[in-house]
Protein backbone atom coordinates (compact mmCIF):
# COMPACT_ATOMS: atom_id res chain seq x y z
CA UNK A 1 0.00 0.00 0.00
CA UNK A 2 3.15 2.27 0.98
CA UNK A 3 4.62 1.50 -2.31
CA UNK A 4 1.10 2.29 -4.27
CA UNK A 5 0.76 5.64 -2.37
CA UNK A 6 4.53 6.17 -3.12
CA UNK A 7 3.78 5.76 -6.54
CA UNK A 8 1.02 7.95 -6.57
CA UNK A 9 3.05 10.92 -4.87
CA UNK A 10 6.26 10.36 -7.27
CA UNK A 11 3.39 10.32 -10.01
CA UNK A 12 1.83 13.63 -8.80
CA UNK A 13 5.33 15.90 -8.35
CA UNK A 14 5.98 14.87 -11.50
CA UNK A 15 2.34 16.56 -12.94
CA UNK A 16 3.22 19.48 -10.83
CA UNK A 17 4.52 22.36 -12.27
CA UNK A 18 8.27 23.40 -12.97
CA UNK A 19 9.02 26.90 -11.79
CA UNK A 20 8.88 28.85 -14.86
CA UNK A 21 5.59 27.11 -15.56
CA UNK A 22 4.55 28.22 -12.42
CA UNK A 23 5.66 31.51 -13.26
CA UNK A 24 3.33 31.73 -16.11
CA UNK A 25 0.45 30.15 -14.57
CA UNK A 26 1.00 32.88 -11.30
CA UNK A 27 1.39 35.66 -13.81
CA UNK A 28 -2.15 34.84 -15.67
CA UNK A 29 -3.71 34.12 -12.21
CA UNK A 30 -2.74 37.20 -11.05
CA UNK A 31 -4.22 38.56 -13.90
CA UNK A 32 -7.81 37.15 -13.40
CA UNK A 33 -7.89 38.17 -9.53
CA UNK A 34 -6.94 41.38 -10.20
CA UNK A 35 -9.36 42.35 -12.69
CA UNK A 36 -12.10 40.77 -10.64
CA UNK A 37 -10.68 42.01 -6.55
CA UNK A 38 -9.62 45.53 -8.07
CA UNK A 39 -7.04 45.56 -5.22
CA UNK A 40 -3.33 44.18 -6.06
CA UNK A 41 -2.50 42.69 -2.46
CA UNK A 42 -5.75 40.86 -2.11
CA UNK A 43 -5.40 39.32 -5.49
CA UNK A 44 -1.71 38.60 -4.63
CA UNK A 45 -3.27 36.72 -1.19
CA UNK A 46 -6.01 34.82 -3.01
CA UNK A 47 -3.33 33.37 -5.97
CA UNK A 48 -1.32 32.54 -3.29
CA UNK A 49 -3.80 30.13 -1.21
CA UNK A 50 -5.12 28.92 -4.73
CA UNK A 51 -1.98 27.56 -5.30
CA UNK A 52 -1.39 26.18 -1.85
CA UNK A 53 -4.54 24.21 -1.79
CA UNK A 54 -3.77 23.07 -4.88
CA UNK A 55 -0.65 21.61 -4.48
CA UNK A 56 -2.13 20.03 -1.18
CA UNK A 57 -4.05 18.14 -3.39
CA UNK A 58 -1.91 17.37 -6.24
CA UNK A 59 -1.83 13.44 -6.05
CA UNK A 60 -5.08 13.90 -7.48
CA UNK A 61 -4.18 15.07 -10.62
CA UNK A 62 -3.89 12.86 -13.61
CA UNK A 63 -2.51 15.47 -16.20
CA UNK A 64 -0.99 18.60 -16.80
CA UNK A 65 -4.49 20.59 -18.06
CA UNK A 66 -6.57 19.40 -15.11
CA UNK A 67 -4.12 20.88 -12.39
CA UNK A 68 -4.36 24.29 -14.02
CA UNK A 69 -8.21 23.88 -14.37
CA UNK A 70 -8.48 22.87 -11.05
CA UNK A 71 -5.81 26.04 -10.05
CA UNK A 72 -8.25 28.27 -11.82
CA UNK A 73 -11.63 26.75 -10.40
CA UNK A 74 -9.62 26.98 -6.57
CA UNK A 75 -9.25 30.74 -7.20
CA UNK A 76 -12.54 31.09 -8.94
CA UNK A 77 -13.91 30.33 -5.42
CA UNK A 78 -12.11 32.42 -3.23
CA UNK A 79 -13.01 35.29 -5.76
CA UNK A 80 -16.57 34.50 -5.16
CA UNK A 81 -16.17 34.33 -1.14
CA UNK A 82 -14.20 37.57 -0.96
CA UNK A 83 -16.87 38.86 -3.77
CA UNK A 84 -19.99 37.89 -1.46
CA UNK A 85 -17.97 39.00 1.59
CA UNK A 86 -18.00 42.77 -0.16
CA UNK A 87 -21.38 42.55 -0.77
CA UNK A 88 -22.22 41.76 2.97
CA UNK A 89 -20.05 44.94 3.93
CA UNK A 90 -20.51 47.13 1.14
CA UNK A 91 -18.39 50.39 0.94
CA UNK A 92 -21.13 51.73 -1.89
CA UNK A 93 -23.95 51.01 -3.24
CA UNK A 94 -23.40 48.24 -6.21
CA UNK A 95 -27.26 49.27 -8.01
CA UNK A 96 -26.39 53.12 -8.02
CA UNK A 97 -25.56 53.91 -11.56
CA UNK A 98 -22.65 55.17 -12.69
CA UNK A 99 -23.81 58.44 -14.72
CA UNK A 100 -26.24 58.41 -18.11
CA UNK A 101 -25.46 56.26 -20.97
CA UNK A 102 -24.46 59.58 -23.07
CA UNK A 103 -21.40 57.97 -24.19
CA UNK A 104 -22.88 54.93 -25.63
CA UNK A 105 -26.37 56.86 -27.35
CA UNK A 106 -23.85 59.68 -29.02
CA UNK A 107 -22.44 56.46 -31.02
CA UNK A 108 -26.44 56.91 -32.69
CA UNK A 109 -28.71 58.79 -34.79
CA UNK A 110 -31.86 60.56 -33.44
CA UNK A 111 -33.31 57.07 -35.18
CA UNK A 112 -31.24 54.63 -33.15
CA UNK A 113 -28.97 53.68 -36.08
CA UNK A 114 -25.14 54.08 -36.11
CA UNK A 115 -23.53 57.39 -36.95
CA UNK A 116 -21.14 56.70 -39.85
CA UNK A 117 -18.00 57.63 -38.21
CA UNK A 118 -19.17 55.14 -35.39
CA UNK A 119 -19.82 52.42 -36.92
CA UNK A 120 -18.15 49.48 -35.35
CA UNK A 121 -15.33 48.02 -37.78
CA UNK A 122 -14.00 44.41 -38.71
CA UNK A 123 -11.55 43.56 -35.44
CA UNK A 124 -10.15 40.74 -38.08
CA UNK A 125 -9.12 37.56 -37.37
CA UNK A 126 -10.00 36.38 -33.03
CA UNK A 127 -7.26 33.95 -32.98
CA UNK A 128 -5.05 36.55 -33.73
CA UNK A 129 -6.42 39.27 -31.43
CA UNK A 130 -5.80 36.61 -28.24
CA UNK A 131 -2.40 36.04 -29.32
CA UNK A 132 -1.92 39.65 -29.00
CA UNK A 133 0.18 41.36 -26.26
CA UNK A 134 -0.88 44.50 -27.26
CA UNK A 135 -4.88 43.86 -27.29
CA UNK A 136 -4.72 41.95 -23.40
CA UNK A 137 -2.63 45.25 -22.55
CA UNK A 138 -5.55 47.73 -23.18
CA UNK A 139 -8.06 44.97 -22.62
CA UNK A 140 -6.81 45.17 -19.01
CA UNK A 141 -6.86 49.17 -19.06
CA UNK A 142 -10.17 49.08 -20.08
CA UNK A 143 -11.10 46.74 -17.48
CA UNK A 144 -9.92 49.04 -15.18
CA UNK A 145 -11.04 52.23 -16.70
CA UNK A 146 -14.74 50.57 -15.90
CA UNK A 147 -16.91 51.46 -12.97
CA UNK A 148 -16.70 49.64 -10.04
CA UNK A 149 -20.52 48.66 -10.18
CA UNK A 150 -20.57 47.46 -14.11
CA UNK A 151 -17.56 45.85 -13.45
CA UNK A 152 -18.67 43.99 -10.41
CA UNK A 153 -21.59 42.43 -12.70
CA UNK A 154 -19.84 41.91 -15.93
CA UNK A 155 -16.79 39.89 -14.16
CA UNK A 156 -19.29 37.99 -12.11
CA UNK A 157 -20.64 36.85 -15.48
CA UNK A 158 -18.07 36.75 -17.67
CA UNK A 159 -15.28 35.38 -15.49
CA UNK A 160 -16.57 33.69 -12.87
CA UNK A 161 -19.44 32.20 -15.41
CA UNK A 162 -22.50 32.99 -12.68
CA UNK A 163 -25.64 33.19 -14.49
CA UNK A 164 -27.85 36.43 -13.76
CA UNK A 165 -30.40 34.58 -11.74
CA UNK A 166 -27.53 33.88 -9.40
CA UNK A 167 -25.85 37.32 -9.80
CA UNK A 168 -29.16 39.40 -9.13
CA UNK A 169 -29.90 37.08 -5.70
CA UNK A 170 -26.46 38.04 -4.44
CA UNK A 171 -26.63 41.49 -4.82
CA UNK A 172 -29.73 41.93 -4.29
CA UNK A 173 -30.96 43.53 -7.78
CA UNK A 174 -33.62 42.67 -10.46
CA UNK A 175 -32.81 40.09 -13.37
CA UNK A 176 -33.56 42.88 -15.88
CA UNK A 177 -31.47 45.02 -14.41
CA UNK A 178 -28.71 42.77 -14.40
CA UNK A 179 -29.48 42.35 -18.49
CA UNK A 180 -29.07 46.59 -18.61
CA UNK A 181 -25.85 46.87 -16.20
CA UNK A 182 -24.17 43.95 -18.53
CA UNK A 183 -25.15 45.57 -21.44
CA UNK A 184 -23.73 48.89 -20.39
CA UNK A 185 -20.20 46.76 -19.41
CA UNK A 186 -20.20 44.97 -23.03
CA UNK A 187 -20.91 48.29 -25.01
CA UNK A 188 -18.31 50.50 -22.78
CA UNK A 189 -15.44 47.70 -22.98
CA UNK A 190 -16.39 47.32 -26.86
CA UNK A 191 -16.05 51.14 -27.57
CA UNK A 192 -12.99 51.49 -25.24
CA UNK A 193 -11.14 48.38 -26.82
CA UNK A 194 -12.15 50.56 -30.61
CA UNK A 195 -10.90 53.28 -29.41
CA UNK A 196 -7.70 52.34 -27.76
CA UNK A 197 -6.51 49.19 -29.81
CA UNK A 198 -8.26 49.13 -33.57
CA UNK A 199 -7.97 52.78 -33.78
CA UNK A 200 -4.55 53.46 -32.23
CA UNK A 201 -3.18 50.71 -34.66
CA UNK B 1 -38.28 47.28 -37.15
CA UNK B 2 -35.10 46.70 -35.53
CA UNK B 3 -32.57 49.78 -35.35
CA UNK B 4 -28.80 49.51 -34.27
CA UNK B 5 -29.29 50.69 -30.76
CA UNK B 6 -32.02 48.08 -29.62
CA UNK B 7 -30.42 45.48 -31.82
CA UNK B 8 -27.32 46.13 -29.92
CA UNK B 9 -29.23 45.15 -26.39
CA UNK B 10 -30.02 42.11 -28.31
CA UNK B 11 -26.76 40.75 -28.82
CA UNK B 12 -25.76 41.60 -25.09
CA UNK B 13 -28.92 39.76 -23.79
CA UNK B 14 -28.60 36.52 -25.68
CA UNK B 15 -25.32 36.24 -23.84
CA UNK B 16 -27.37 36.15 -20.52
CA UNK B 17 -31.03 34.73 -21.90
CA UNK B 18 -32.91 32.90 -24.14
CA UNK B 19 -34.15 35.54 -26.93
CA UNK B 20 -37.93 35.17 -27.96
CA UNK B 21 -38.73 34.50 -31.10
CA UNK B 22 -39.42 36.80 -32.55
CA UNK B 23 -36.52 38.95 -30.89
CA UNK B 24 -34.32 36.01 -32.63
CA UNK B 25 -36.01 36.81 -36.16
CA UNK B 26 -35.82 40.82 -36.19
CA UNK B 27 -32.26 40.49 -34.62
CA UNK B 28 -31.39 37.54 -37.53
CA UNK B 29 -33.01 40.24 -40.37
CA UNK B 30 -31.22 42.97 -38.72
CA UNK B 31 -27.42 41.69 -39.08
CA UNK B 32 -28.31 40.53 -42.48
CA UNK B 33 -29.18 44.01 -43.78
CA UNK B 34 -26.25 46.11 -41.04
CA UNK B 35 -22.39 45.25 -41.76
CA UNK B 36 -21.99 47.20 -38.07
CA UNK B 37 -24.42 45.36 -36.32
CA UNK B 38 -22.71 42.40 -37.73
CA UNK B 39 -18.85 43.55 -36.73
CA UNK B 40 -20.49 44.22 -33.15
CA UNK B 41 -21.71 40.71 -33.26
CA UNK B 42 -18.43 39.48 -33.83
CA UNK B 43 -16.81 41.85 -31.85
CA UNK B 44 -18.94 40.71 -29.20
CA UNK B 45 -17.77 36.80 -29.50
CA UNK B 46 -14.50 38.10 -29.42
CA UNK B 47 -14.82 39.48 -25.60
CA UNK B 48 -16.55 36.71 -24.60
CA UNK B 49 -13.69 33.92 -25.46
CA UNK B 50 -11.27 36.90 -24.42
CA UNK B 51 -13.00 36.60 -20.38
CA UNK B 52 -13.18 32.53 -21.13
CA UNK B 53 -9.68 32.61 -21.92
CA UNK B 54 -8.89 35.32 -18.72
CA UNK B 55 -10.50 32.54 -16.70
CA UNK B 56 -7.86 29.52 -17.21
CA UNK B 57 -10.28 28.43 -19.88
CA UNK B 58 -8.88 26.97 -23.24
CA UNK B 59 -9.91 29.27 -25.99
CA UNK B 60 -12.41 27.43 -28.66
CA UNK B 61 -11.09 27.01 -31.85
CA UNK B 62 -13.86 28.62 -33.61
CA UNK B 63 -15.39 31.44 -32.61
CA UNK B 64 -18.93 32.23 -34.35
CA UNK B 65 -20.68 35.46 -33.96
CA UNK B 66 -24.55 34.44 -33.88
CA UNK B 67 -25.77 31.58 -32.12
Amino acid sequence: MNRQSDGNREQASRLWFQETEIAALRHDMLRFARLQLRDAAEAEDAVQEALAAAYATRDRFTGRAQVKTWVFSILRHKIIDLLRDRTRHPTQSLTRDDGSDAEINELFDAKGYWRKEERPTNWGDPEAALGNTQFWRIFEICMNAMAENLARVFTMREFLGLETAEICNELEISESNCWVILHRARSRLRLCLEENWIKSE
Amino acid sequence: MLNCKKATQLMSQKQDRLLSMKERTSLRFHLLMCSGCRNYNQQMALLSVACKHISGEEPEKNIRGSK
